[in-house]
């Protein structure tokens, strides 16, 4: 059975019984046997997806009502809450938490009839881009093991990439579900702030973050957007988008389109791969029919420090509630009083999760917020009026996803600045909320090349266009595993 | 001068829920964790959701107080670890950006003195922490989260109070206003609480916090402005500080945790966006809001020529008020309104006796018209009232069953006089000869028909028959 499918391809194989749902999820269950012990893109998998799949075959062989989904089988994100399963956000802290309740996401998926076959491998909390801060151990890349996948969303791209599964979830707070879609060579939406609910998704950075969709072409993300996307009365934050078909007219094409390349994104840091791809990419937009003129952004150079220091502050107040006091790990509190003992539970928190703990304490005190915390609150605002000038101009703002191809294990994990500037194309996005894509460009050296595609507030469904114009003009090598 | 001023928290258990989830706001019927949800206590990936009904209630008293109400207010985090918060920051709101707040910049006015309201704002009120044995050393500490995200509406005074006792007949007038709005009941025990901040002429200001009951803050008051008082006689500087009150040795202890040095590095809640509240919806909240209890007092002195006092009392309590209003007509308001204050409000003098009482307005327009028409006497209408309260049974029904119709035939009275004329020989010589001691001889008829001889005809009969 071919598990290197879309998820369109493979509704339509299940409608007209080349497979059945069954035989479908039997299999991809064989190969997460088969590779995952090389890949490590699981932390967990739902030991009912058979039972799952037999009761989806049995609905459609009833004639019975069913979703969308027609048993497609989907990992998340291990960040992402399903009753009566683990959440770990791979943390040793939560590694025997148990969520009593399903995130909006999940919710929406199961009422579409999918499988869902495990939960996936991240960075501890979201907090990394390589996996390599999973107290689990890390994620390899499917297209070589010995590089890292990307992250933080790492376990769900390389899912993906492996034929794992169909589609993942992800999340995006600086760029984890595009970075890793990039160095994966998977498709990676991170949509425009409020547009899919974040119930359920356990907080690293709340005010910027967002779940998205990871899937192996773009229509497959727009199939998966139609879902999740949309209001709900468990996220306030959440924003009506009429609800949008992204799939409809999706192949219009982007003729007479107006692309910005971002000059700041496409000039120093570049590897010359990525370099080369990202000149290449232009041309192929040209060749659509868009015109591609640069754009400068000039705050864009502040845009990682601010981030570092806005997502520091939000993750020391978000993960404050770790104090081992109402669920966690066995820790005796005998001996203790209670500064002393929440103090000790907290040291089971990993290297980058402290680190960002202290830094969040920091940044945002008393006497050093207008230095910081406020300052990176002005840095974003003021990057936020400059993408908007920029839009009056311009339909998309374009960049590689990340300045350099996957790098080998151990390579810059001891090195945190440098890392940090990994994030450099892609927190832009989440500073501005603004949705933005990687869509897989090229293989160089076996290893893969993003490139993003930006777009303005709540244009998803243009932006999706965009990014299948890209997709269409590629034609990309099979994962070697 | 002193100088005091006031940080007062009221919860809203009128709401139906929390503040940003379902469970119930009035979590005092709940067995220890049984009121609790994903959100209240703040389980990894929930979300808060904002109950709209809060904030409006919230605008509401800040529109009582008279304060500036912005269009649109936001929700900060304030960061600090404590067990009973189970998210270990609290959602609150902060006014240094500009007004963000519900209200700000009020006043009460307290007898003839101004007191001004600096802020109000929405915030989750924590968990309880209960030490087993009720002492802070006990080795085992039990938390209960039924508390934690009860909407809580916090009122900052200006330094504006000049006494203990214009702080009490503040926090008297603020309890009625916030009962009368239907948005609290202060009369539940931990729903209103109060901590004050005292300074004299040349000293420092000291918070003092802990404090379990508006009686305690008086005291804690007082035993304050004293020891600044004689701190400063002996020239000893006044620290800036926050000291607690010991409820048990009744004094003000210094703080051995450093509060007021404790960096709660506030910042803007952005999972709640910002609460927009316009002016459809402030008119509607203007409108709806229930009489002022100043405009009350003032209606039911002009219109029905009530004495002030009385109708200061009535107006000023929501259960009295509201028996008084649906039981007056233009001809009996005066009547009704004494009774309530002579003889209703000394029988269901607290809260609890009103929430026990099944006494109803009808039953009030019932007695008064009984008592117009003779068909009861007062005495009898004392006694019926109790019954009234405890049964709710019909007024005909209980002046039959408990036999209190007024007795007024002149020929049962005439036989009792007689009768007692017979047995109470010096009392007889005594009122011929000294006409001010007849109420004995009235007393005793009285006693004989339970008091439901007519006293004027009885004393009519009685000086007659003394005359014979
Ligand atoms: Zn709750």
């Amino acid at each position: 059975m071919n598990l290197n499918t879309s998820i369109l391809k493979y509704i339509e194989d299940v409608k007209s019984g080349t497979f059945t749902v069954e035989e479908f999820t039997a299999a991809t269950l064989q190969r997460i046997k088969d590779v995952d012990g090389d890949v490590h893109a699981y932390l967990s998998l739902n030991d009912s997806a058979i039972n799952d799949a037999k009761i989806i075959d049995k609905k459609i062989s009833s004639g019975e009502k069913i979703g969308r989904g027609y048993g497609f089988p989907i990992s998340i994100k291990d960040n992402i809450c399903i009753t009566g399963t683990k959440t770990t956000c791979a943390s040793k802290i939560l590694e025997n938490f148990i969520a009593p309740y399903t995130s909006t996401v999940v919710n929406r998926l199961q009422n579409e009839d999918v499988v869902i076959t495990g939960k996936t491998n991240l960075d501890e909390f979201a907090m990394g881009l390589t996996t390599e801060f999973s107290a689990f151990g890390p994620t390899k890349n499917p297209w070589n093991l010995k590089y890292v996948p990307g992250g933080s969303s790492g376990g769900s791209a390389a899912s993906v990439a492996a034929n794992e599964c169909l589609a993942s979830l992800g999340s995006d707070t600086g760029g984890s579900v595009r970075n890793p879609a990039s160095f994966c060579s998977v498709v990676g939406l991170k949509p425009t702030y409020g547009l899919i609910s974040r119930y359920g998704l356990i907080s690293y950075a709340n005010s910027i973050e967002q779940i998205g969709p990871m899937t192996k072409t773009v229509k497959d993300s727009a199939f998966l957007l139609n879902i999740i996307a949309g209001q709900d009365a468990n996220d306030d934050t959440t924003i009506n988008n009429n609800n949008v078909n992204y799939l409809e007219n999706i192949e219009d094409g982007i003729e007479d389109k107006r692309i910005g390349i971002i000059k700041e994104m496409t000039i120093d840091g570049l590897s010359s791969e990525v370099a080369t791809a990202t000149k290449d990419a232009i041309k192929d937009f040209e060749s659509l029919g868009a015109s591609c003129d640069e754009v400068t952004l000039p705050t864009i150079p502040y845009t990682v420090a601010a981030y570092y220091t806005i997502t520091s502050t939000e993750a020391g107040s978000n993960l404050a509630r770790y104090d081992n006091i109402r669920y966690g790990y066995e820790l005796e509190s005998e001996g203790y009083e209670y500064n002393s003992y929440i103090s000790k539970s907290r040291t089971k928190f990993g290297p980058e999760v402290t680190r960002r703990i202290i830094l969040g304490g920091f940044v945002p005190s008393a006497g050093y917020a207008g230095k910081y915390f406020l300052k990176a609150l002005k840095v974003k605002s003021k990057l936020t009026s400059e993408v908007n000038k920029a839009f009056e101009n311009f339909d998309y703002l374009i960049a590689p996803t990340t300045p350099v191809q996957p790098f080998r294990f151990g390579e810059k994990i001891d090195d945190p600045v440098t890392l940090m500037l990994l994030d450099y194309n892609t927190v832009t996005a989440n500073l501005t909320g603004k949705p933005a894509i990687s869509v897989p460009y090229r293989v160089v050296n076996g290893l893969p090349i993003g490139m993003q595609i930006m777009g303005n507030s709540l244009e998803e469904k243009s932006l999706l266009q965009s990014a299948y114009a890209l997709e269409s003009k590629t034609n990309l090598p099979a994962v070697p595993l | 001068m002193t100088k005091i001023g006031l940080e007062i928290h009221c919860q809203l258990t009128k709401l139906e829920s929390k503040l940003f989830c379902s469970c119930k706001a009035n979590y005092r019927e709940f067995e220890p964790n049984h009121n609790i949800c994903p959100i209240c206590i703040g389980l990894p990936g929930s979300l808060p959701r904002l109950n709209r009904k809060a904030v409006e209630s919230a605008t509401s008293i800040a529109m009582a107080l008279s304060c500036e109400t912005p269009e649109k207010i936001a929700f900060f985090r304030k960061n600090y670890f404590y067990p009973d918060s189970p998210k270990n920051f609290q959602i609150t709101q902060l006014n240094v950006y500009g007004n963000m707040s519900v209200g700000g910049e009020g006043y009460v006015n307290v007898e003839d003195k101004k007191i001004k309201i600096r802020r109000i704002q929405l915030e989750e009120d924590p968990g309880r922490i209960i030490y087993e044995g009720a002492s802070e050393r006990t080795k085992i500490t039990l938390v209960d989260y039924n508390r934690a995200g009860t909407p809580l509406v916090e009122i900052v005074t200006d330094p504006d109070f000049e006494s203990p006792r214009q702080v009490r007949v503040f926090l008297n007038i603020l309890s009625d206003l916030l009962e009368n709005l239907g948005v609290a009941e202060p009369g539940l025990e931990g729903a209103m609480r109060a901590d004050g901040n005292v300074s004299i002429e040349g000293g420092n200001k000291v918070e003092i916090k802990n404090i379990g009951s508006f009686h305690d803050l008086e005291k804690a008051l007082h035993f304050e402005i004293t020891r600044q008082q004689s701190l400063f006689e002996r020239d000893i500087e006044i620290a800036q500080e926050t000291r607690h009150w010991d409820d048990r040795r009744k004094i003000t202890v210094s703080s051995r945790s450093k509060e007021e040095d404790q960096d709660y590095r506030y910042f803007l809640e952005n999972d709640i966006p910002w609460v927009k509240i316009d002016q459809s919806t402030r008119d509607a909240l203007k409108e709806n809001m229930p009489e002022s209890i100043s405009s009350k007092k003032e209606r039911y002195v002009e219109k029905f020529d009530i004495a002030p006092q009385v109708a200061g009392i009535i107006a000023s309590d929501r259960y009295y008020s509201k028996l008084f209003e649906n039981a007056y007509s233009e001809h009996n308001a005066k009547d009704i309104a004494n009774l309530l204050t002579t003889d209703v409000i000394g029988f269901i003098d607290t809260k609890e006796k009103q929430q026990n009482s099944k006494i109803t307005s009808k039953h009030l327009s019932d007695l008064i018209d009984a008592i117009n028409s003779k068909t009861i006497t007062r005495n009898s209408a004392k006694i019926a009232l109790q019954e009234i309260m405890k049964s709710g049974n019909d007024m005909k029904d209980i002046l039959q069953e408990m036999d209190l119709g007024q007795v007024s035939d002149s020929s049962e009275i005439d036989t009792l006089i007689s009768q007692i004329f017979k047995d109470e020989k010096q009392a007889v010589i005594d009122a011929k000869e000294r006409p001010e001691t007849i109420n004995f001889l009235v007393g005793k008829v009285m006693q004989k028909t339970k008091g439901k001889a007519d006293p004027v005809k009885t004393l009519e009969l009685i000086k007659s028959k003394l005359n014979q």
